[in-house]
């Protein structure tokens, strides 16, 4: 009996991890075909890629397209791993990558670059301090947690992360609201997420701390299946949840540091990519987490395809809007069937 | 002369200053079963969450085959030492063979599943305690007796020398109850398996205990066998409560309970 049911479960990972890389696969070709007015050609993607395309493919291929999807795929797959395990850590269903206020604080950094920062160094810049910000953030937040006693709680960190987001978002519409309008712009374009910006020299900052990131967090998938039972389970288990759970924090917040710098700040995606997952297969985290991985990817790979798609009418969308439009109803319509309890 | 496989050692615990456990010393012997009883708020928790380190003692130590636990890593006392924590709700859609299967985790490398030893020892962890039918049912839909089982199944994978248990009869059902402490007294039989339960269930503890700490004030109050330590004067002063250690019609030691000590 044991055997069968078991059986079944192995088919139906295995098939939504084919599935997943399908997906992935096809819309990277998706991708990587959008020249703007047309569509390439499968042979003309081909011969760009080879190196032997026309000279306007090549552009469009190899140095507007390639970045972007690769970046696509590294943030995806970033956020959707951190989304695990900070919802894991804080056994809460709503924490998301941000839920220490790491969006706050990363907007934070790039509204002041935009308001103090001469435009020559805008390029520089942006992502320094938005990356620094994010990581001051979790400082911030941990240090306020920790100044109530010697133990810190989950509950106060969330709490913590709360009051630090809302005090930096506040700075934040602050800034905009007296922000002369093209600043202004800029700031509010930034918060909706966009990977236009991003090229070949970004992505040698991030892929390598997103890469690293994402494998030390999958050495811990098994201290996590411990913790999501409870703090005293997983003690019992030999695990020592105060530092488990310290080095994830700080992995975590270098992790979606490197992911916002470049491109801003796009939501959904940590939150209901692990959800999806375990509603599919369970809440074992040694197969949400490698599987997020690909669903992440694949999940801003289709949300860059429509982002694109739709630009004869509204121009090319920030990703973080379409992230939500396109997300929100699908996991909507997987709350509403799903058949296996999962717990939340 | 045997080493105690633990001894505690002059243990001392607050909680924001106030102090709950102070100067408390006892050691286990190999294949006991210790009781640790006291009323609610005591402190027979906290300290039985000090033996495995799950806590880190304020004063004095808590020493592992004559180690101190504060110089070994969690998962090294996690090797030796397995807990079935007070039961409380799981919220997580695992099954109870990934529940029973944690167990090994203290002996696993991260990126390696179940050796072919590990699965045999989980077979062995279910089949003793009963549950081995219930593979593939899901652990937040059972009921609290069924989860009880689970996790002591998980902590048998632990191959632990050492086993303790935090109210282990609360949420059972009376018949199993007794079968949880039925499972327990066995293993300490047969496999030497030295087990502590903490408990406020005085006829239970009366019965399966070979030797009772009585937590009191603060610190041991008594210690000893059932019949010596469960003094009707202990069990006022204590519980206050009127009641008296005796053997059952059937040679079994009980505690007989009267009621209440009436009010002074």
């Amino acid at each position: 009996m044991r055997n069968d049911s078991a059986g079944r479960r192995i088919t139906r990972i295995g098939l939504t991890a084919i599935v997943l890389i399908a997906v992935t696969l096809v819309f990277v070709l998706l991708d990587l075909a959008w020249a703007g007015t047309r569509i390439l050609s499968l042979g003309e993607v081909w011969s760009a890629l080879m190196g032997d395309g026309t000279w306007a493919n090549d552009i469009i291929v190899n140095h507007r397209n390639a970045p972007r999807i690769i970046a696509a795929i590294v943030i995806g797959a970033g956020l959707a791993v951190t989304g695990c395990v900070m919802q894991a850590v804080f056994r809460n269903p709503l924490a998301t990558p941000y839920i220490l206020g790491l969006s706050s604080g990363a907007s934070l950094g790039s509204a002041f670059a935009i308001m103090l920062v001469p435009a020559s160094m805008m390029a520089l810049a942006q992502p320094v301090l938005a990356f620094a910000m994010c990581l001051l953030t979790t400082f911030l937040v941990y240090t306020v947690s920790r100044s109530g006693g010697t133990m810190v709680r989950t509950e106060t960190l969330v709490l913590a992360g709360v009051a630090i987001s809302s005090l930096f978002s506040a700075v934040v519409s602050f800034l905009t609201y007296v922000a002369p309008s093209d600043k202004m712009q800029n700031i509010v374009f930034w918060t909706m997420g966009s990977l236009g910006g991003v090229g070949y020299e970004e992505l040698t900052v991030v892929l390598p701390i997103v890469i690293i990131g994402i494998v030390l967090m999958l050495t811990q998938c098994r201290n996590l299946n411990a913790m999501m039972i409870g703090d005293s389970h997983a003690m019992d288990l030999g695990v020592d949840v105060r530092k488990v759970r310290i080095a994830l924090l700080i992995v975590s917040s270098f992790v979606v540091a490197a992911c916002v710098a470049f491109v801003g700040t796009i939501g959904f995606v940590g939150l209901v990519i692990p959800h999806i997952l375990r509603m599919v297969m369970g809440p074992d985290n040694r197969l949400i987490m490698p599987m997020s991985v690909i669903g992440g990817a694949a999940f801003l790979l289709i949300s860059d395809w429509v982002a694109h798609i739709v630009a004869p009418y509204y121009g090319v969308l920030p990703i973080g809007v379409v992230t939500a439009l396109v997300g929100g109803p699908f996991f909507i319509y997987l709350l509403c069937r799903r058949k296996r309890e999962v717990g939340w | 002369m045997v080493t105690s496989p633990l001894e505690v050692r002059e243990l001392g615990y607050d909680y924001d200053g106030r102090s709950i456990l102070d100067s408390v010393t006892w050691d286990l012997r190999k294949g006991e079963i210790l009781g640790v009883l006291g009323p609610n708020g005591c402190g027979k928790t906290t300290m039985l969450r000090n033996l495995n380190r799950n806590l880190s003692p304020k004063r004095g130590c808590v020493v592992l085959a004559g180690t101190d636990l504060e110089d070994m890593a969690k998962r090294d006392i996690a090797r030796h030492i397995a807990a079935v924590p007070q039961s409380n709700e799981i919220r997580f859609a695992f099954t109870v063979r990934e529940m029973v299967a944690m167990g090994r985790m203290p002996f696993q490398e991260a990126f390696r599943g179940n050796s072919s030893e590990d699965e045999r020892i989980i077979d062995e962890a279910m089949e003793l305690t009963g549950i081995t039918h219930m593979s593939d049912r899901l652990i937040n839909t059972m009921s609290g007796g069924e989860r009880q089982r689970v996790i002591i199944a998980r902590a048998l994978t632990q191959q632990p020398e050492i086993l303790l248990m935090d109210e282990p009869t609360l949420h059972l059902d009376i018949n199993m109850q007794f079968e949880v402490l039925d499972l327990v007294s066995k293993l300490s039989r047969d496999r030497g398996l030295t087990v502590v339960i903490v408990s406020h269930d005085l006829p239970m503890v009366a019965r399966y205990c070979d030797r009772i700490i009585l937590i009191h004030d603060r610190t041991v109050w008594a210690e000893g066998k059932p019949e010596d330590v469960l003094t009707p004067e202990n069990m006022r002063t204590v519980f206050n409560i009127d009641a008296r250690f005796e053997l059952d019609d059937r040679g079994q030691r009980t505690v007989r309970l009267y009621g209440a000590c009436p009010r002074e």
